[in-house]
């Protein structure tokens, strides 16, 4: 009873609350940030009442509220010749395999059971996981569950009976298949370096640091499958500059005969599989809950400033800090897409089969290779350090093209 | 015309590993949300920053002033008595570049003046905003010195601006045009 109870709570934090809360702003931050970063100010509009004859905006949050109520009274359209059923049930299987790999991610460090009263504890049980699902076979699972996601968007597609959200479908499909693979492949070097595929123990192998001060993050020590992850991922969600499966200014898209909130659906699932794929980097990447130099093993201390103890410290703060970079991680691809054009979709497939798909094999080779000559992990982290230093020097000081002088008049 | 043969860019390995290309773009977006949001905070004393809400006019609300010689909507000017400056001489219909101006001349009850537009119409949907006719006007009959910018027209037949619309009108204060303005008097009736 306990655990059940426990897994609700953890439920309505974490998915509830969290997930699907962050969805509903990233809806605002897209235009927000995006309009910051193109010296506009974005929604401000929606209010109320006015405070002061100014109208309470609240930044422009009241949006999602107007958008959530203009979608709920509007008419949902099924058309004439669409598969019922079908059409009514694609928006919600993005839902599922987005929540369903939210349960297998670590959104905090593990409590010991002894914090709660001991009448609660069921026998046996001697630590409770801030974690819906503890399962051994978790990364895989997510991977399993995560291509399942494109069946809302092909179905969705083909059940619109329009040919255009028949294009969109299948253009969905193929690239989440095509994506799929790299995905995969670019976690097996996190795999081999921590040895597991249970998220949690992931995560904890994350702890430490580097050379004295660089925390010990996947990204320190996987970088190009960081970035390769970043961009399978990117690809997944069906954002720019992957969008093909939306094209809007071509073919609109699989969900080009939804109306309503069952659009809603859909795009709120977008976002939604924008807050998992962030999570999920953050768990294999950014080392999940943990941050060195502000989270103990059993207190919590801001720079001396400020200490607090305990295993109730480590987790909530452990848990604020996975909230906050999973939030940067969604900010930093809402920012892609507001910096990148589009692909062709001939560009999409050969990225996906020709560059990523190379690029993981060989990236699992070399870290392979590193592994294996040094099983402590320092020289794949020195290599690693290399390769960033020498990206940064490369981004740096790289040739830069003059500026193309505009010709004639 | 010379026929000028534009060199195809061709990218550099260097541009097409991406990547560095796309962590500099990243720099200038992200620079530019950051230095936005950080206008936001007050704590900037030295350099004074204006925030994208001191920078932006909220349009509706708030209106930029238009510059005196901005072309705004056309108005017809009228004489002491009321009556349109307009001789119907056809000089402004024969210059516009869009045909919008169709004037019907009559003959005025004044033995002074000739001609008078009994009817004179402007289709604000036709008209380009090019302020030729101004400029041909050789009575200094018509001005586009309205500062108003065409309204928004939910029919066709609203475009189309007659002469007691356009009367009606008045030009901007401080907006005489430059040209012609000081060479302008009032035309001493003949004979007098």
């Amino acid at each position: 009873m306990f655990l059940l109870i426990a897994t609700l709570l953890k439920f309505i934090f974490f998915g509830l609350v969290f997930a699907i809360g962050l969805a509903a702003v990233l809806t605002w931050m897209e235009r927000r940030q995006s309009a910051y970063s193109q010296d506009r100010l974005g929604p401000t509009r929606a209010h109320f009442f006015k405070i002061g004859g100014k109208p309470f905006t609240l930044f422009g949050l009241l949006h999602i509220a107007a958008d959530g109520a203009s979608m709920f009274f509007k008419e949902p359209v099924t058309p004439k010749n669409a598969d019922k059923f079908l059409f009514k049930i694609a928006p919600l299987i993005g839902w599922t395999t987005a929540l369903v790999t939210l349960a297998l991610i670590p959104f905090g460090p593990s409590l010991p059971s002894s914090v709660f009263p001991a009448s609660w504890i069921p026998e046996g049980v001697e630590t409770i996981y801030l974690q819906m699902a503890h399962v051994d076979s978790g990364i895989l699972i997510v991977l399993a569950i995560g291509s399942l996601g494109v069946y809302g968007a092909a179905i969705g597609g083909w059940a619109s009976n329009n040919r255009f959200a028949l294009l969109g479908g299948l253009r969905a499909t193929a690239q989440s298949v095509s994506y799929e693979v790299a995905l995969g492949l670019t976690l097996v070097g996190i795999l081999m370096a921590y040895g597991s595929t249970e998220l949690g123990s992931i995560v904890e192998s994350q702890n430490g640091l580097l050379f004295g001060f660089l925390p010990a993050w996947g990204l320190f020590i996987q970088p190009l499958g960081a970035v390769l992850f970043f961009i399978a991922a990117t690809a997944e969600t069906k954002r720019t500059p992957f969008d093909m499966p939306e094209g809007e200014s071509e073919i609109i898209g699989y969900f080009l005969e939804y109306s309503s909130m069952q659009f809603g659906l859909f795009m709120l699932g977008e976002f939604l599989e924008i807050v998992v794929l962030g999570a999920l980097f953050t768990t294999l990447f950014l080392g999940g809950w943990q941050f060195p130099h502000l989270i103990g093993t059993d207190s919590v201390s801001v720079f001396g400033l400020f200490t607090w103890n305990g295993p109730v410290a480590v987790a909530v703060s452990g848990t604020l800090v996975f909230c906050v970079k999973t939030f940067f991680v969604c900010s930093l691809q809402l920012q892609l897409r507001w910096t990148l054009p589009r692909f062709r979709y001939d560009q999409v497939m050969r990225l996906g089969w020709k560059t990523l798909l190379p690029l993981a094999l060989i990236n699992i080779f070399v870290t392979a290779g590193l592994i294996w000559w040094d099983p402590t992990l320092s020289i794949l982290s020195y290599v690693s350090i290399g390769i960033i230093l020498l990206f940064v020097l490369v981004v740096i000081a790289g040739p830069r093209r003059p500026p193309q002088v505009a010709h004639g008049h | 015309m010379a026929i000028r043969v534009r060199e195809r860019v061709e990218f550099s390995a260097y541009e097409r590993s991406y990547l560095p290309e796309i962590a500099r773009g990243l720099t200038v977006t992200v620079g530019h949300l950051v230095s936005n949001l950080a206008a936001l905070i007050p704590l900037d004393p030295f350099r004074q920053r204006r925030t994208l809400e001191d920078r932006t006019v909220r349009y509706p609300e708030e209106r930029r002033v238009y510059p005196p010689r901005y072309r705004g909507q056309h108005r017809l000017l009228p004489r002491e008595d009321g009556s349109p400056r307009c001789v119907a001489c056809y000089m402004c219909a024969t210059a516009c570049p869009a045909y919008c101006i169709h004037i019907i001349a009559a003959e005025s009850t004044d033995p002074k003046i000739e001609k008078y537009p009994a009817a004179f119409e402007i289709d604000l949907l036709r008209c380009v905003f090019c302020g030729f006719c101004v400029e041909a006007c050789p009575e200094d009959a018509i001005r586009m010195d309205t500062g108003v910018h065409t309204p928004p027209f939910d029919a066709r037949d609203d475009a189309v601006l007659g002469r007691v619309d356009l009367m009606s009108l008045l030009g901007r204060p401080g907006t005489e045009p430059a040209y012609g303005a000081q060479n302008y008097r009032e035309k001493k009736p003949r004979g007098s």
